[in-house]
């Protein structure tokens, strides 16, 4: 069956001469189109399709073999017909033109110029997919990002190459908490060498409008390069965008030596998106009827964080997860969770009571803490200090839950102290509003909240440190805030 | 590689991920290595149907077109086994990852080969044989010192049978060189090979009771398993599965670490690669890289060769158990592995078993984690002993531990040490739930604890494992009516337990004084806080106030005594017990 025509189509250039045209759809369904013959292009090509009117799709093909290929269209199958659709080869991969001038530019989901601007004239055509970063060409992430938060500075640490997902449930600020630590990531390094690159997948106009808005306020308006696919954009190119923006970092970061802050939003938007697919090519369903597969295609996005040996970029990502339901082992926060080095989950009762960031340092976490903290780094207590905090918190948030069961009446001084303690931390250390903060004033606030605790209880931090720095505010008479 | 045939080379039908198909193929053998498309990718037959072959490819299969050839290679997955494996990281089908660098640059790239031994470094060969004795497969040929602490003993290979017809004169030599010529004409290299997915020979096994130490508190006292043991590690994210599995390379009694990050994270790795070359190795003071292979497949790399990733390390750690050494294998994580079979499984359309897992992966899990055991080395002249302990890590699905790939592995793992999240969040590491964790080895290596251990060694464990049963239980009251509702024996109950779980079972892994907790350290500390309970025990039974007891100033000193290194602590131990005498003495006279 030779299907193939030289028919000139409307668009007509170069393109349509280089390459034949097909007409061999066989089956069109969700966005997804069959085509009769797998022989004519390479797994990863991506095509043009040609619908009847003229309009000109893209499509990649998923799967080939001798009776059929599968094509995902990336707008949508939405008018597309079997017999006056074409197809033509368009790239043998799914590229992007990557060059310097991308700062300060805006581009659709696909990396198309959508700021009214001309096309970037490319130094490079890469593959969007990447490749995997030989674990042995991989710098330890290291260098702490401050962000002026004490939940994060203090106890959750940020480094360079690290990647760090906030989990939020619907309602929740997330979006003013990533404003924050960008803003001030930014104010903190080297603003000659930091740049922001966005990448919103499905995010409405307003969130699109508030993050470009707010990374121009932070001064580094110039020194963002943004990838917006919008709700209203075609669902499957957002399994393009966050490959195109970690292109793009990869590119700025590692040939040119910038400082790379990712900003990826809304992940749970991508594996919708995914499992439309999935589900269109009537695979296996795993939990929630996400694909088998879904770790493995979240780690080739997540892993495209860290830092080379002897290069003096870095790609450092902050993934913005919702979780459906608040539920945070929903296949998507989980699976994330696997990958990423840490999390930071924001909390709906911490939020009621107006405190900002909203954050629940318990289950929050980063990995690569040990990396960015200690002495030359933060300060030598630092590791230390956030242990004791922790478990103090710990220990007065369960006293805060038998309380609800037993009355206060029932509880001991002790207990009442911790309870107080786990309090004072909420409202003074976590929910510290807009402010910014630095390291030494975010310990500093720690240990003035550790003498609500009495002395003896502090068996997570060293004997030294703590006649150093606990005896130290006591004996000066300081008054802490909190006590007496 | 072995010679190709051409009438062995196919043509590619059908491309799905990493499963090809291909046709004209006759004669080629499930589990053959085949090279897939122009780019030569390496891939692995995992279905033969009539004419059609279906292969899993351990590289990234986009790109290719149908019509690509498909050569075999007569030949399953094999690993190289010889020097120069100890200090290298491979990939998960054993090209040396610096090589690939090298190759390729900071990005993996596709179709790359590079030998897994370097074929141009030459090694000090010590013969131990002479011509005209009998050798057969295990017997030791020579010796190579392969690192400062290691020596890999040279060993025929299995099946060898034959009389030394030649051997070489001491000296360098690399590791294909011929070393040993059999009066059969055979000649015997330092070098030999091993299809991964066998389980390489070895003579009887041996019962398990010597103990796997791993310096960890809560696992070598409450947990402990043997050597040649299994253990497995499920927790959810966050739990600390991968510093267990790290702890335990650095400060385990092993001679051999074969880690394998199987489908984890890259910068895990590198933060593996900084560390280790400059850390310890507690025993010998030696580079700890010296006495570790890394097998390392990260998440991002092609889901097929997590597969392999697994057998390559496991057999690794075979080759250096058959020389008599004790050898820890790693696999973090075993999730990830299964994960790959479930992937593949879809792509060939196998009817799901559950969660949408193949049905055979029951058989896998118990097949690998079998490999482990402590044996006697296959081989005759001196009777050597070697053993090989697996750590599995799992990652359950939302933390929830009643997903096939947990439950599969506790019906084959010999210990659980289950990781609980509400633990990690308060910062208790390593966080091992002492209520849901287990070993069955435990009765098997009271022998040796009672030998070879601090004196009363068992014993404290049981009143520690008592204290801990009691403790659960009131916690229970505790939430219903709160806990002026119990006696003061109950509440000493709770804080001689809190004292368990904050003093003993937490261990800091980034101090230089707790990370490693010796044998005797682990033993007194839980010796002192015993005594302290039964002190004050004692004194509440003659009428003392229990809140009284619990300010006693002591009880600071106790909890500091974890931050006491293991060296000297003895002393130190002895200081604070002698404080809790006297002050239980002055309590008393009061």
């Amino acid at each position: 069956m030779e299907s193939m025509e030289t028919k000139p189509s409307g668009g007509g250039g170069a393109r349509d001469l280089l390459h034949r045209q097909y007409w061999d759809l066989s089956y069109v369904s969700g966005p997804l189109v069959f085509l009769k013959d797998g022989h004519r292009f390479a797994t990863g090509a991506i095509l043009d399709l040609v619908l009847g009117d003229g309009a000109v799709r893209q499509g990649q093909v998923l799967e080939t073999s001798t009776t059929h290929a599968v094509v995902q269209v990336l707008q949508g199958t939405q008018g597309v017909d079997i017999e006056r659709t074409s197809v033509s080869l368009r790239a043998d991969a799914a590229r992007l033109g990557v060059s310097r001038d991308m700062i300060g530019r805006r581009f659709n989901g696909l990396g198309e110029a959508i700021d009214g601007l001309p096309p970037v004239l490319p130094d490079e055509e890469l593959d969007i997919m990447g490749a995997a970063i030989n674990p042995v060409a991989r710098d330890k992430p290291r260098d702490f990002i401050e962000t002026g938060l004490s939940c994060i500075d203090g106890f959750n640490t940020l480094v360079r190459g690290q990647k760090l997902p906030i989990f939020f449930g619907a309602g929740l600020p997330a979006n003013r908490l990533a404003r924050h630590i960008v803003r001030h990531a930014a104010t903190k390094s080297d603003a000659e060498e930091f740049v922001v690159v966005f990448g919103a997948m499905g995010i409405t106009e307003r969130e699109a409008a508030f993050f470009l808005r707010s990374f121009g306020e932070s001064g580094q308006g110039a020194r963002v390069v943004a990838f917006i696919n919008k709700a209203n954009d075609p669902a499957i190119e957002r399994l393009f965008t966050p490959r195109c923006a970690l292109t793009a970092a990869e590119y700025l970061a590692f040939h040119h030596g910038f400082q790379v802050l990712v900003v990826l939003t809304d992940m749970t938007n991508y594996c919708e998106a995914l499992r439309q697919v999935s589900s269109a090519r009537e695979e296996i369903p795993g939990r929630r009827g996400y694909p088998g597969y879904m770790y493995t295609d979240l780690s080739s996005i997540y892993e495209r964080a860290g830092r080379l040996r002897g290069n003096r970029g870095s790609v450092t990502q902050i993934p913005m997860v919702s979780m459906p339901d608040d539920d945070i082992t929903h296949p998507i926060p989980d699976l994330t969770g696997y990958i990423t080095e840490g999390q930071i989950v924001m909390s709906r009762a911490l939020h009621r009571q107006g405190l900002f960031p909203p954050v629940d340092v318990l289950p929050s976490l980063s990995r690569l803490m040990n990396n960015g903290i200690g002495e030359g780094l933060t300060r030598a207590d630092h590791r230390d200090l956030a242990n004791q905090l922790y478990a103090c918190y710990a220990h007065g948030r369960d006293i805060r839950k038998l309380m609800s069961i037993v009355g206060e009446d029932a509880l001991g001084d002790l207990d009442r102290k911790y309870l107080q303690f786990a309090q004072e931390f909420e409202s003074q250390l976590i929910g510290q509003g807009d402010v910014r903060r630095t390291i030494d004033e975010t310990l500093g606030l720690g240990w003035r909240l550790l003498a609500l605790i009495p002395k003896e209880e502090l068996t997570r931090i060293n004997k030294d440190l703590i006649d150093r720095y606990y005896c130290e505010i006591m004996e000066d008479g300081v008054p802490s805030p909190f006590v007496g | 590689m072995e010679a190709t045939t051409v009438e062995r080379a196919g043509t590619v039908t059908r491309i799905s991920g990493p499963m090809v198909s291909a046709t004209g193929m006759p004669g080629v053998a499930m589990g053959e290595i085949v090279r897939v498309g122009r780019a030569a990718l390496m891939g692995e037959v995992i279905r033969i149907d009539g004419d059609t072959v279906f292969a899993q490819v351990f590289e990234d299969t986009a790109g290719m077109g149908l019509g690509e050839p498909v050569v075999g290679t007569g030949a399953p997955l094999v690993v190289e086994l010889g020097p120069g494996l100890l200090g290298q990281t491979f990939d998960g089908i054993q090209r040396p990852l610096p090589a690939l660098r090298e190759l390729s640059g900071d990005l993996v790239g596709r179709g790359l080969s590079a030998a897994a031994l370097d074929r141009d470094r030459t090694w000090a060969f010590a013969p131990q044989v002479a011509a005209g004795d009998a050798v057969a497969g295990g017997d030791v040929l020579g010796t190579v010192q392969e690192t400062a602490t290691i020596e890999q003993r040279i060993l025929a290979p299995p099946g060898t049978a034959g009389r030394v017809d030649s051997v070489v004169a001491p000296g360098a030599y690399r590791v294909h060189e011929p070393i040993v010529e059999l009066e059969d004409g055979t000649r015997l290299s330092m070098m030999q090979r091993w299809p991964v997915k066998a389980a390489r020979p070895a003579g009887a096994k041996l019962a398990s009771d010597r103990p796997f130490l791993t310096g960890q508190r809560v696992l070598d006292c409450l947990f402990p398993i043997a050597l040649g043991g299994t253990a497995i590690v499920p927790g959810g994210f966050g739990t600390g599965k991968t510093v267990v599995e790290q702890t335990l390379s650095k400060y385990c009694n092993a001679d051999i670490i074969v880690y394998v990050g199987c489908g984890e994270r890259g910068n895990e790795m590198a933060d593996v690669l900084s560390e280790f070359p400059e850390l310890q190795d507690p025993r010998t003071g030696a580079s700890l890289m010296g006495r570790t292979v890394l097998v390392v497949n990260t998440s991002n790399m092609p889901v097929a060769a997590r597969d392999a990733s697994v057998y390559t390390g496991v057999t690794i750690g075979e080759y250096y158990r058959d020389q008599g050494y004790d050898v820890a294998v790693m696999a973090d994580s075993t999730s990830r592995w299964a994960e790959a079979l479930r992937e593949i499984a879809s792509r060939l359309e196998e009817m799901p078993g559950e969660e949408g897992y193949p049905t055979y992966l029951a058989a896998r899990i118990s097949e690998f984690y079998e490999r482990a055991g402590r044996v006697v080395c296959a081989g005759n002249g001196e009777a050597r002993q070697g053993s090989l302990t697996l750590v599995g890590a799992v990652s359950p699905p939302g933390g929830d531990f009643s997903e096939p790939v947990t439950q599969t592995s506790l019906r084959v793992a010999g210990a659980l040490w289950a990781l609980d999240a509400s633990l990690a969040y308060r910062r208790h590491y390593p966080a091992v739930n002492w209520n849901r964790s287990y070993s069955l080895y435990d009765e098997e290596l009271d022998g040796w604890f009672r030998e070879h251990g601090p004196e009363g060694w068992c014993e404290r464990r049981r009143d520690a494992v008592r204290l801990l049963q009691r403790d659960a239980e009131l916690q229970e009251v505790v939430q219903l009516v709160g806990p002026d509702a119990l006696q003061d024996a109950e509440r000493l109950v709770l804080e001689a337990s809190k004292l368990i779980r904050e003093v003993f079972l937490q261990q800091n892994a980034f101090s230089d004084s707790d990370a490693y907790s010796s044998l005797e350290k682990t033993g007194g500390l839980l010796d002192t806080v015993l005594v302290f309970y039964e002190k004050c025990r004692a004194l509440l039974d003659d009428g003392a106030m229990l809140d009284r007891l619990l300010d006693l100033p002591v009880r600071e000193d106790l909890a500091r005594l974890r931050d006491a290194p293991s060296d000297g602590f003895a002393a130190r131990k002895d200081e604070v017990i002698a404080q809790i005498r006297a002050m239980a003495a002055e309590a008393a006279g009061k």
